[in-house]
């Protein structure tokens, strides 16, 4: 269970994902110089854009974009496929804008004194930094001019014009400096509140993390403590220990939350799968001009993880990524007042765990959105519109209609038990006969039958309570039938029962017709290519996939593998109950998925096929491939003709197999309709079943009250049996009725007129 | 909940038990735990309310869902 109802838990799982993380180029650079944002703003050809994110990070951007000795470089991504990016010579190149350094800022006086001694690059650093939070700054040098090692550049690479300029800074920020002189170490530390020796030069012990000597108020730094000439890193220098010298100032802790600090190494993850290689635009000896600046820009690939995003249309249907969206989602729950603009995004999410399988650090995005729906559940602030539908179906199914249990008929004990699911039975009832025909010819034992939902719709919608009553519901037949081993064609009926019920013996039915063998009449012999797709609640079941492409191949196909199976499969749109909280996402998540391949699909799910079969992509459940099938690829049955199929098949086999009768159909079931096409298909899209339509004919019928349309003869009436109004226009037909429309509400209107 | 109605599709309507036209009345509407007064075609002697397909798909649905999300 993922806790991010507090605080604490909420920012750990915002930084299990990596996206907000720096690109190694900005990770590595010592003062963490935005690259990847200045050369995308280079790559537009937007010079002065690129040249103050520059600026932004490096106070004498003149002098180091020429002699930076560029770490970054040796970090970038880009070298993995071809050259590293020449970011120095793209920081020079943003030079060339015309820019004015930005008017200097500095803070409201301290009335504290900070002397530092070596006019170095770190030194500067430490001046530029410290007098700009509004201390008074002494700068002393013992040559006669500033920039100590600089100046051993020839003057082809550094322009001698571009250190005057940039150290023109100093006296806008009123700093004192004091060249040719060396002052007395011990007389300073007395004169100053404090002091950074930013020669590197004599016997110090220089704390690593703060610059910090064994005497308070004195700092150190510089390069020669490090041993080569690093201008970059000797910046760093400075710029940390004027960060200690400010916290020492202000008398708060010098070790505090400073990592990342200096070069470091990132988590960020790129994939440069799909990255062509190229190597750098050669660098004239004068720089890139422009055109060469933009095009060596635009090489960089931008550094990013986003491969859930990659991957989700869920995620992508939303502009942004997990970190963002787990804060998202934590702020919906925390809504006391006010809407929750959040509830649609939440129940969208398939919870079919593709992010989690292509993460680099494993981030569940599912998980979170699961967690959530519970905790709304809990909170009594989940939409009632989004789930009923499908919770409806799931209570129809464990209901009197459809949920069974027996022993193999003339048996009384049970070695194996079918479970074939709710969905299977909907979708192909024959089917399920077929199979379990197969069962009882090929293990010995008995195999009892047991029709029922295992709760998943339940687990989707985050009502625990309901997922527990399915489960208990289970449990309890299972055991009055001995706890045989049971066999499953639903891979969510397998994943809910394997995460919850360990305790149950469990078969997938792939892996049995494996075992078993097919039934003679099963191989057909046919050489199509045809692309299998595996139900995203497979996919860390490889057992189940590889019993699949066996019996696939086995049939005579030729296995085409999508772009993405097995662990990185895709959900058909129905998990996680995506299709009722969002069915345009639905939509296209199913669009994406069967245009993948233009190869015929086929799977081992029900909805996976129905689904895709829906959208037009010919595609066949594994079990229409071994006993036939009477959609042959195209479309299944609708929700009402699925809650038919269901008890169906319940009444048939107990009374051919066990010679039981079912008695108690409702009254109104007995209502016969004429039902066009198109209004069967209005009813699916406004999820209405034909016994809803029943139900209104009924107690309009039996003197409920009902409007009549003068001109067409019409009759319209309603009747709300829950928590949803069902509206039917119709005429009577011989012995029943023509229905020509329906429409539903939830919103419950004028009391007293309901029966 | 301000609703206009189009009162177009009501007016080929009559209460089949009454047998006379509707006539608009403000009618309670509740969901949720929240309700308004809005104004619906009613049969004048039995009370029937007729909630137009318009009305229920377009602005009911709406509120429905502002509401589920409060
Ligand atoms: S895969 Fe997604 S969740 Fe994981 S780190 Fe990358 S962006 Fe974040
Ligand atoms: S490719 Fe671009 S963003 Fe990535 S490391 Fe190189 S310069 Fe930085
Ligand atoms: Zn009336």
């Amino acid at each position: 269970m993922i806790d991010f109802m507090d605080q604490k838990g909420l920012r750990e799982l915002e930084a299990r994902c990596i996206q907000d993380e720096a690109p190694p180029c900005q990770a590595t650079c010592p003062l963490h110089v935005d690259v990847r944002g200045m050369l995308a703003a280079l790559g537009r050809g937007d010079f002065a854009a690129a040249r103050a994110v520059y600026q932004k990070s490096v106070p004498f951007p003149g002098i180091v974009s020429r002699v930076c000795d560029e770490p970054c470089q040796g970090a970038c991504t880009r070298g993995q496929v071809g050259e590293a990016i020449a970011i120095r010579a793209l920081e020079q190149a943003c030079m060339q804008a015309d820019v004015p350094r930005p008017p200097v800022k500095k803070l409201r006086a301290r009335h504290k004194r900070v002397a530092v001694i070596g006019g170095g690059l770190s030194g500067l650093t430490a001046v530029a930094d410290l007098s700009r939070k509004g201390y008074d700054l002494t700068l002393y040098e013992a040559a006669d001019r500033l920039g100590g090692r600089i100046w051993q550049t020839s003057a082809t690479t550094l322009p001698r014009e571009l250190i005057a300029q940039d150290l023109a800074l100093l006296s806008e920020l009123d700093v004192a400096v004091k060249l040719e002189t060396s002052p007395d170490l011990a007389a300073i530390c007395q004169d100053y509140d404090a002091v950074y020796l930013a020669t590197g030069q004599g016997e110090v012990h220089v704390d690593p993390l703060t610059y910090a000597t064994d005497q308070p108020g004195l700092f150190a730094g510089g390069s020669l403590l490090r041993g080569h000439w690093s201008p970059i890193a000797s910046m760093s220098d400075g710029r940390r220990a004027a960060v200690s010298i400010d916290r020492y100032l202000q008398k708060v802790s010098l070790t505090a939350s400073r990592s990342n600090e200096g070069a470091y190494e990132t988590k960020l993850y790129t994939n440069t799968t799909g990255v062509g290689a190229s190597d750098a635009v050669p660098l004239p000896v004068l720089g890139y001009s422009a055109e060469e600046a933009i095009a060596e820009a635009q090489r960089c690939i931008q550094c990013q993880c986003l491969e859930c995003v990659k991957v989700c249309a869920y995620l992508e249907e939303y502009g942004g990524y997990p970190r963002q969206y787990v804060r998202t989602v934590y702020n919906n729950l925390s809504i006391v007042m006010g809407e929750r603009h959040a509830n649609q995004f939440i129940n969208s999410c398939a919870t079919c765990g593709l992010c989690a399988a292509v993460c680099p650090t494993d981030f569940d995005m599912g998980a979170v959105c699961k967690t959530a729906r519970s905790v709304m559940v809990q909170q009594k602030r989940m939409p009632p519109s989004a789930h009923e539908f499908a919770l409806r179906d799931m209570a129809f199914s464990n209901g009197d209609k459809f949920a069974m249990a027996r022993n193999q008929p003339g048996t009384t004990t049970s070695a194996y038990l079918f479970f074939p699911g709710c969905q299977l039975a909907g979708s192909s009832p024959e089917q399920v006969t077929a199979v379990y025909d197969y069962l009882q010819a090929n293990l010995s034992g008995g195999v009892g039958l047991m029709l029922g939902c295992c709760g998943a719709p339940a687990d989707w919608a985050g009502r625990d309570d309901l997922r527990a009553a399915a489960l208990a519901q289970f449990q309890e037949s299972h055991a009055a039938l001995g706890r045989p081993k049971v066999v499953l064609a639903c891979s969510s009926c397998f994943q809910m029962f394997k995460a919850r019920l360990p305790e149950v013996e469990l078969v997938s039915l792939w892996t049995l017709l494996q075992e078993k063998g097919m039934p003679e009449t099963a191989v057909s012999g046919a050489s199509d290519a045809i692309a299998i797709h595996d139900p995203c609640t497979t996919r860390y079941e490889t057992a189940v996939q590889d019993s699949v492409r066996h019996l696939v191949s086995q049939l005579g196909y030729d296995i085409a593998e999508l772009p993405r199976s097995r662990e990185t499969t895709t959900c058909c749109g129905f998990g996680g109950l995506m299709v009722y909280a969002n069915r345009d996402l639905a939509k296209k998540v199913v669009a994406q998925r069967i245009a993948e391949s233009p190869a015929d699909y086929v799977t081992y799910c029900a909805v996976c096929r129905d689904y895709f079969a829906a959208q037009g992509k010919p595609t066949r459940h594994l079990l229409d491939l071994i006993f036939g099938s009477s959609h042959d690829g195209g479309r299944g049955p609708g929700f009402s003709q699925k809650h038919e199929n269901r008890a169906r098949l319940k009444r048939q086999l107990l009374q051919e197999r066990w010679g039981e009768m079912v008695t108690g159909a409702e009254e109104y079931a007995s209502i016969r309709l004429n039902l066009s096409d198109a209004l069967l298909a209005l009813l699916e899209d406004r999820l209405i079943l034909v016994e809803d339509l029943q139900q209104v004919i009924a107690y309009a019928e039996r003197g409920g009250h009902k409007l009549l349309n003068a001109q067409s003869g019409h009759f319209l009436a309603q009747f709300r049996p829950n928590t949803v109004t069902y509206w039917v226009e119709y005429a009577p037909d011989g012995d029943g009725y023509t229905v020509f429309n329906a429409y539903s509400h939830r919103m419950d209107v004028g009391e007293g007129k309901r029966p | 909940m301000s609703v206009k109605l189009d009162l177009s599709d009501a007016a080929n309507w009559v209460c089949a038990d009454c047998q006379v036209a509707l006539i608009i009345k403000k009618v309670d509407v509740s969901y949720l735990g929240s309700s308004f007064p809005v104004d619906m075609p009613v049969c004048p002697q039995c009370g029937l309310v007729f909630v137009p397909e318009a009305l229920a798909l377009g602005k009911m649905a709406e509120v429905e869902k502002t509401l589920e999300d409060k």
